[in-house]
């Protein structure tokens, strides 16, 4: 590594605000999802402050919404501490795939940065420093980015929800899994890469039929990484 | 064991939902301070962080309807020609949106 680049773990201000911008079209989608929730979460009967705290303090759609459906009068801590840790498992993952850059961080950034960890943000930033380029802005900043859009878009649901009648007519529902596959598509591709995937893809699959709900990313994923760590590339 | 959700209750499940996953957040960054990162670790990583997205992706194509698979396969392909993800999410959503008109 040359001295005159910028290190990759940099977090400078501006860096912030360009992963800010570069995250708001893809929060303009998640505002939409937000919106989803603030309605389910009134249909299911929580309050609006409630339902905004848990966005606010929560930060991840999915387990959120498997929330509600456990919702009732009373609500069973096990299986929801169950189904909250597996559906975010994969955020494990993710900071165990940032930490080659995170361990240059002072403790206190490397854990303040991790707090706004979520799938578009992270994506992002991975590919950023798959290509040498700085990514902790990305994630930082395109993290505040999703989590204001997340709780505004929750606000927004409790109030205005019922005017968005049908979003899954509009392919809305399809939103991040077409900016994931993006991501894929976009990262780094030779015949190891796509067998791997493969391997991660079946091994999803089969968790996702015979293993215990929500297990099939973890499953997949370790699949994948262990396959890499076995079938290494040659050092160049 | 269960939780009223009638007064405080409430803000408990929020509070111990909202820990749970900070500890998915700081978790894997912190077991990691404890594995010296080698050649194998490293590939080891890479090759987690694609297969993630792609655990992800895999039972929603399979348990999807045709609107979600040929959004997927739009992405894919529009990903691949231009190379840019915004015009080929729109274009996975909007093929998503037609199918399900008809």
């Amino acid at each position: 590594m040359s001295n005159v680049e910028p290190p990759l773990h940099e977090l400078k201000r501006e860096y912030i605000y360009d992963g800010f911008r570069q995250l708001m079209p893809i929060s303009l989608f998640v505002i939409v999802f937000g919106v989803a929730f603030g309605l389910a979460a009134a249909q299911t009967g929580l309050s609006d402050t409630s339902a905004v705290l848990m966005s606010t303090l929560v930060f991840a759609g999915a387990s959120q919404f498997a929330a509600l459906d456990l919702w009732g009068e009373q609500v069973p801590v096990v299986p929801l501490i169950i189904t909250v840790f597996a559906i975010n498992a994969r955020h494990l993952l993710m900071g165990a795939t940032l930490y080659p850059w995170l361990r240059e961080l002072p403790v206190a950034r490397r854990y303040g940065v991790m707090l706004v960890v979520s799938d578009a943000n992270w994506a992002m930033a991975m590919q950023a420093f798959n290509r040498g380029k700085p990514g902790f802005g990305l994630l930082f900043g395109g993290g505040i980015a999703l989590w204001a859009a997340w709780i505004l878009g929750s606000w927004l649901g409790l109030h205005f929800g019922s005017a968005i009648q049908n979003p899954v007519s509009f392919g809305l529902d399809m939103v991040m899994g077409c900016f994931l596959l993006a991501m894929v598509v976009g990262g780094k591709k030779n015949l190891r890469m796509f067998i791997i995937w493969t391997v991660a893809a079946c091994s999803s699959l089969m968790a996702y039929w015979y293993l215990p709900a929500n297990s099939h990313v973890v499953v997949g994923a370790l699949a994948g990484g262990m396959l890499g760590a076995l079938w290494m590339e040659e050092k160049q | 064991m269960n939780i009223a959700t009638a007064g405080y209750g409430t803000l408990v499940i929020i509070l111990i939902m909202a820990l749970v996953t900070l500890a998915t957040r700081w978790g894997g960054v912190f077991v990691m301070s404890f594995v010296p990162i080698n050649y194998r670790v490293q590939q080891f990583i890479t090759a987690m962080s694609g297969s993630v997205l792609v655990a992800v992706l895999a039972p929603m194509a399979v348990k999807g309807d045709d609107g979600a698979r040929l959004a997927l396969l739009t992405t894919a392909v529009v990903m691949l020609i231009l190379k840019k993800p915004l015009p080929a999410i729109t274009a996975g959503i909007l093929s998503a949106a037609l199918v399900r008109q008809f």
